[in-house]
């Protein structure tokens, strides 16, 4: 779930607000967004690829986990790390450009030829 | 229509409204725009991240134009999805999904090249898709509206659907009307709040608001459908499970068949305790291949720091419901025509049999599907639209159920929506009841389910929002369609799974219609031979 709008890095442009598809954040004028409704959050990182500041964290887990350590997650590089993988920001490539989906079958066949993987 | 008019909300006129705005949705604002139809098209949630193809991607049926292949690739799906498909939808959907890959690579979609040089199109990652998608709507001149659920749809005085109205979700509820030619519902499927990933805005809302104007529904017993997912979240991305080996909690290995076929088999031993999981199968070489392939299966474990291939950890069966099953609106005509003047279906929303029949949907056939039958579906609501423009006044709100903030239920001791939804949630949410089904089983939930709708629904009060009490009553109604036409179908085929009649029955190579409301209706559809 999403945990964390992180302070030091929100630009308040409410990207997330627009973005989020179940309606987690609210908007609150002069001032950052804020997590309103975190049992509604489905998990789907939606927000983090948006985030053009790299603000958000969501959490891997589907329960919510207070007490996370923002600047050990940020020192970790956890903060827009889904972006990183899309390749979504300025002088980043797309990630699509490397998605090997099409390619798994064959390397299967390759890597695995004893093995009667689909 | 006192109530439309009451309130002086916003206003739209449009040739073409289209409820949902994932891929279905956004294929068929573009297709109508392109056939000259004004369009309107409304999401729940944005259009761009809502559902599960923003967030999970997309495999698609993808088989170049030579009659041979695709003759090969028709006639296995046929067998695999049990042969209750309809092969000129086959033939269509491939012929249409080849095209618009092709208008996606126009538009500047990143497709990648593989090791060889050669351009791959088979594969969408989500969120690059649907943002391309949405830019196109945009520039497309379709009028937009975010978080912005429709709540009923509204019919002329001759039946024909005439629009729909709904709320502004982040604006206090204020209310939108949009008046329309026609209305396509791309609404996807359900999958009850499961948080399966993307899924939570798919809650059946189109398949109440078709069924309150007498549509009707097809497939509704192949939604057993449960993604496999680390225990501790709900990431619900199957493919890399090819790679697995399974255990119980003292170590033991679970004797499997191999690849993923043996997701039901780890399903059914999941019902005992425990069952973890390691991609172990994966050799080192094609870990970084597959990292990039599926960059949002990873994400949760390396945020979580479990190493998937050298750790064990536990899974969970989470409900894809109908959003992976096949079930939905039924179609009346080559156009996605439902059996209700002026409303259309495409994508998850829509019955998927035509191209899948009974096996699950999910990924490709239902990526092929969400593109090919909203491409249709846009045109020939834009051409039905020409020829019986929106009535400009005595139109007729639809709903009758879940709208508390209307005065239509008037409850005195008001019932909340997540009450409801909890209700159930008990009877969907688990494999040992929506998976493995027995008649016994299946006329348990039914009892509690028809009493939530009976005893519980019609005083639905008002939740957080206006659509929470909806979607709560559209959920009631989607889980007494799966287990009616579950019931309905003695046998076992594709996804739907009878512990009590196990094998498949040739005799039942049909379709079953499901319907109503208050009374749920089952019955025998006979299938088109292929042409």
């Amino acid at each position: 779930m999403i945990e964390i709008i992180s302070a030091d890095a929100c630009i308040d442009c409410d990207k997330c607000v627009d973005v989020c598809p179940t309606n987690v954040f609210d908007a609150v004028p002069g001032s950052h967004p804020v997590i309103a409704r975190q049992p509604d959050c489905q998990t789907c990182f939606m927000c983090e690829a948006y985030c053009p500041a790299d603000a958000l964290y969501v959490a891997p887990d589907r329960q919510p986990l207070p007490g996370l350590d923002e600047a050990r997650l940020a020192a970790g590089g956890r903060f827009g790390e889904y972006r990183r993988w899309i390749g979504w920001g300025a002088g980043r490539r797309p990630g699509s450009l490397r998605d090997a989906n099409a390619e798994l079958p064959e390397l299967v066949a390759t890597f695995l030829p004893d093995t009667r993987l689909q | 229509m006192a109530r439309a008019e009451r309130t002086p909300a916003e206003a739209h006129d449009a040739d073409v409204l289209v409820l949902g705005g994932g891929p279905a949705g956004t294929w068929a604002a573009i297709a109508a725009a392109a056939a000259g139809a004004r369009v309107v098209l409304a999401d729940k949630g944005y259009c761009g991240t809502s559902g599960p193809t923003a967030a999970g991607g997309n495999n698609l049926w993808y088989v170049p134009p030579d009659p041979a292949a695709r003759e090969e690739s028709m006639a296995a799906y046929e067998r695999a999805g049990g042969m209750i498909t309809d092969r000129a939808w086959m033939a269509r959907t491939l012929e249409l999904t080849w095209n618009q890959v092709g208008q996606l690579a126009d538009w500047g979609y990143p497709f990648p090249t593989d090791s060889q040089g050669r351009l791959r199109r088979s594969s969408l990652q989500g969120p690059e898709y649907m943002r391309l998608m949405r830019l196109q709507v945009r520039r497309a001149g379709v009028t937009i509206l975010d978080q912005s659920p429709a709540l009923e749809l509204l019919s002329d005085p001759d039946g024909v659907v005439s629009g729909a109205r709904g709320t502004h979700r982040q604006r206090g509820d204020a209310s939108w009307t949009v008046r329309a030619g026609a209305v396509i519902l791309a609404t996807g499927g359900c999958a009850f709040l499961s948080s399966a990933l993307g899924c939570n805005p798919d809650t059946g809302d189109g398949h109440l608001m078709a069924a309150e104007l007498g549509a009707e529904l097809s497939g509704m017993e192949f939604s057993g459908v449960f993604g496999m997912a680390p225990a501790f979240g709900a990431q619900t991305k199957g493919r890399m499970y090819q790679f697995a080996r399974y255990y119980h909690a003292d170590g033991t290995a679970i004797e499997l068949p191999p690849g993923l076929a043996a997701r039901p088999a780890v399903a059914r031993a999941s019902l005992d305790g425990p069952v973890f999981a390691r991609l172990e199968l994966a050799p080192p070489e094609i870990h970084e291949a597959m990292r990039w392939a599926q960059p949002n299966f990873f994400l949760p474990f390396d945020k979580a720091g479990v190493d998937p291939f050298t750790e064990l950890f536990e899974v969970r069966f989470v409900l894809e419901g109908t959003v992976r099953g096949t079930g939905g609106i039924a179609l009346a005509g080559d156009g996605c025509e439902t059996t209700v003047p002026g409303l259309y279906a495409a994508g998850d929303a829509a019955t998927r049999e035509l191209v899948t029949g009974s096996r699950s949907g999910g990924g490709s056939h239902n990526g092929a599907w969400a593109m090919s039958s909203g491409t249709i579906s846009g045109r020939a609501a834009a051409r039905f639209a020409r020829r019986h423009p929106a009535a400009v006044a005595s139109l007729r709100p639809a709903g009758q159920v879940g709208l508390p903030a209307e005065g239509k239920a008037g409850p005195s001791r008001p019932v909340s929506p997540d009450e409801v939804i909890a209700n159930v949630q008990a009877e969907v949410l688990t494999p040992g009841k929506c998976m493995f089904r027995s008649a016994a089983t299946l006329r348990s939930s039914l009892g509690r389910l028809d009493e939530v709708w009976t005893d519980q629904v019609p005083h639905l009060g008002p939740g957080r929002g206006r659509q929470r009490a909806r979607e709560a009553a559209a959920m009631t109604a989607h889980a007494r369609w799966m287990y009616q036409a579950a019931l309905a179908r003695e046998e076992s085929r594709g996804v739907h799974r009878r512990d009590d009649h196990p094998a498949t029955d040739q005799a039942q190579a049909i379709r079953l219609r499901v319907g109503g409301l208050d009374r749920v209706w089952v019955r025998n559809e006979p299938i088109r031979t292929a042409s």
